[in-house]
């Protein structure tokens, strides 16, 4: 077995240690004798149809994000497809933003977005900043907590058909208003969550996983259970910071 | 004359209230003088300032800060009387207990918070500002780099048109803030055999301050920091005013360089190693030399410089030795991995990560650091701190296996874990985030084995 993962501008967008999540996917992989076929996909790379299993991007400074913007609204199509395509995705933070429709920042400017996810952001005044805590439920077999960090100025709008990631449990969410935190369209994900979001999470990286597979097997295969002691408990450590100090909404 | 009555007031009843925090056991009173001044008068950071003759120097960095204003005091504090945060205490109200504390001095030394600078440097007018580096760190308590370096730039904009500013020219975003500035003296690195092969995973700003492009590094030396140019517009390193050259890392024991001056070129050996201490040297020196130090006076001071508090600093337990190296963000922790992995790899350490908000409540940088060297070469970690299981499980993704790994959350008990674990006149290294560090020194204070900082601190 085999999974193909396109990193979208590693060198760009990394802000939050969003290398944990790949060596998070890659450990697990391997530890099920899966075959983890990492590619970095830069400016002007085009992603060839049908070549990834598993698309990822990250979040980068409001600097790195401008640069990046415009090369990947371009892309447009080619996402499309990819998602169409069967294609699992995970985008965060910086990177979940970029793939909705725009980001409108403080001075009024627009960055174009990819249109992936049926979604707006608008800059706010303050930074919404602190742990995490949500209820997913993704498929029947597929549904728990997960625990993250938040830190965005923007505030992200939903669509009316667009299904948010998870519901917020503490913490602020896209918005701090909605109750809503991320954005997902079939097997692609999007969230504010970094912490990483897979160590502590990984129901959630299995899945992924599991729905990357799913593209050439037609079907999200078992995957041999893990130990995951360390990983549950630093889940709780994380839910608890996200109800002592995450972030109210207002 | 009723302002100078009043003021002094204000002055004793703060000064009463750190001797009451150190005799009640609250804490060092490295800070609750400067915040009761501030509640009852929020100007007499300035005032006292004001006092000192000779002015105040203002230093400050993501990394570095504490080591390289320490250096510098040792440097000019022969020749004058200083005023110095020695403990870190590096918010305005560190500031201001350190002004409290000290009567008759000449010279006021300050180490800044990046986020305080501009606070501080409004408020004491400092004669000379040193800026060393900006790398990526506690971003949920700073904000992006960006950021920070337009708050120095507007700090620097309103600073008297006589002071003087240090800049690090091998960071571009620092190098930067020299633009159509006078009195701007620049250090940096000049050896390319000092160099790394590649930036490290998280290097920050390598895209052109001007135009975007990436910069080509003729000598990458530390994270970002290095001799950049933009290829596309030709937006490079300065001239430096100050170099070090010739570089020598002795592993665990320290490193030797040229300083070149314009009063010429003298041979540094530094006690402490790694070529991060290479670059709070340079700074001291350079900061040194504009408030009047001689060449002689600076060679000398380097000479004689050992650790500050908790930066790789050496505690003797009986027969053995915890070697402490402060780590904060992955700048800083992939620099102590690289300096004890080449000292001679380590087959056991403790780690300890807090999440309290001096060491950042977003724990994710851990998994922005290169530790993976250090996987590979240790046969067990103890991990501990607050955060314990996120560090086991940073490493366990980095392949270490999880038997090698003990948690072991309490810091006391993780400590005499490593202990036993090394062996007769071993070493052990031990790398704490910020509040761990200060309740491990706490610890080695309570078992007699350092004095507690404010002492060492005076």
């Amino acid at each position: 077995m085999k999974v193909v993962v396109g990193h979208l501008y590693p060198d760009y967008l990394n802000i939050y240690a969003d290398r944990g999540n790949m060596a998070v996917l890659a450990r697990r992989a391997a530890w099920r004798n899966i075959e983890f076929d990492y590619r970095v996909v830069g400016f002007g790379d085009s992603l060839r149809p049908g070549e990834h299993d598993l698309l990822y991007i990250g979040g980068g400074q409001d600097r790195e994000q401008a640069l990046v913007a415009p090369d990947l609204a371009g892309r447009r199509a080619e996402l499309e497809e990819a998602i169409e395509g069967g294609a699992a995705a995970l985008a965060v933070c910086g990177g979940y933003q970029l793939l909705g429709q725009f980001y409108r920042d403080r001075s009024g400017a627009e960055l174009p977005g990819a249109g992936i996810f049926d979604h707006y952001t608008v800059a706010g005044e303050r930074r919404m900043i602190g742990d995490v805590l949500l209820e997913c439920e993704l498929g029947p077999d597929a549904r728990g907590t997960i625990a993250g960090f938040e830190n965005h100025a923007g505030r992200t709008t939903l669509g009316s058909n667009a299904v948010p990631f998870g519901r917020v449990v503490a913490g602020f969410g896209n918005d701090g208003e909605s109750g809503f935190e991320g954005c997902r369209r079939g097997r692609a994900l999007g969230t504010y969550l970094h912490g990483p979001l897979l160590p502590r999470n990984p129901w959630l990286a299995d899945w992924l996983l599991s729905q990357s597979m799913a593209r050439r097997l037609g079907e999200p295969p078992p995957l041999a259970p893990l130990r995951d002691e360390i990983e549950s408990r630093a889940h709780e450590v994380a839910s608890g910071r996200a109800f002592s100090r995450g972030g109210r909404a207002n | 004359m009723r302002a100078a009555v009043l003021l002094s007031v204000e002055v004793t009843l703060a000064r009463l209230a750190g001797r009451i925090s150190r005799l009640t056991g609250a804490g060092g009173g490295t800070t609750l003088p400067g915040k009761l001044l501030a509640r009852i008068n929020p100007d007499a950071l300035g005032s006292l300032a004001e006092r000192l003759p000779l002015g105040s120097a203002v230093i400050s960095a993501t990394n570095g800060k504490t080591t390289t204003a320490a250096m510098a005091a040792e440097i000019l504090g022969r020749r004058l009387r200083l005023v110095h945060n020695r403990a870190g205490a590096n918010l305005v109200s560190g500031v201001a207990s350190a002004l409290l504390g000290r009567r008759n001095a000449d010279l006021g030394l300050f180490e800044v918070d990046e986020a305080a600078f501009p606070e501080i440097a409004r408020r004491i007018r400092p004669r000379a500002v040193c800026l060393a580096n900006l790398f990526r760190d506690q971003l949920d308590r700073y904000g992006e780099l960006e950021l920070i370096a337009e708050r120095w730039r507007a700090t620097l904009a309103a600073l008297d048109p006589a002071a003087y500013t240090v800049l690090n020219a091998d960071d571009p975003l620092v190098a930067n803030l020299g633009r159509g500035r006078q009195r701007v003296v620049r250090f940096g690195l000049d050896d390319p055999g000092a160099a790394r092969e590649r930036l490290p995973h998280a290097a920050d700003s390598k895209y052109c301050v001007d135009c975007g492009t990436p910069y080509a590094y003729e000598a990458a030396y530390m994270g970002h920091l290095g001799d950049f140019r933009c290829p596309a517009c030709g937006n490079a390193r300065p001239p430096l005013d100050i170099a070090a050259r010739s570089i020598s890392l002795l592993d665990l024991e320290g490193s030797r360089f040229e300083l070149t001056t314009p009063d010429g070129s003298r041979t540094v050996e530094l006690a402490l190693p790694g070529l991060y201490n290479v670059y709070n040297a340079l700074a001291a020196a350079t900061l040194a030399r504009v408030l009047g130090a001689t060449l002689d006076e600076i060679v000398a001071g380097l000479g004689r410089f050992r650790a500050a508090f908790g930066r790789f600093e050496r505690i003797q337990v009986g027969d053995r030795t915890v070697l402490m190296l402060l780590v904060k963000n992955p700048a800083g922790a992939n620099e102590a991995v690289r300096t004890l992995v080449d000292g001679g790899p380590p087959s056991l350490a403790i780690l300890a990560l807090n999440d309290e908000i001096a060491d950042g409540r977003d724990v994710s940088w851990i998994w922005d650091v290169d530790f993976e060297p250090l996987a590979e070469c240790l046969d067990e970690l103890v991990v501990t701190g607050s955060r314990a299981d996120e560090l086991a499980l940073r490493f366990k993704y980095a392949g270490l296996d999880e038997t090698r790994m003990e948690i072991v959350p309490d810091l006391g008990r993780a400590l005499d874990r490593g202990l036993e674990l090394t062996p007769p006149g071993g070493e052990l290294p031990l790398l704490p985030t910020y509040t761990a560090m200060l309740a491990l020194h706490r610890i080695a204070a309570d078992r007699g084995l350092v004095r507690p900082y404010w002492e060492s601190a005076a």
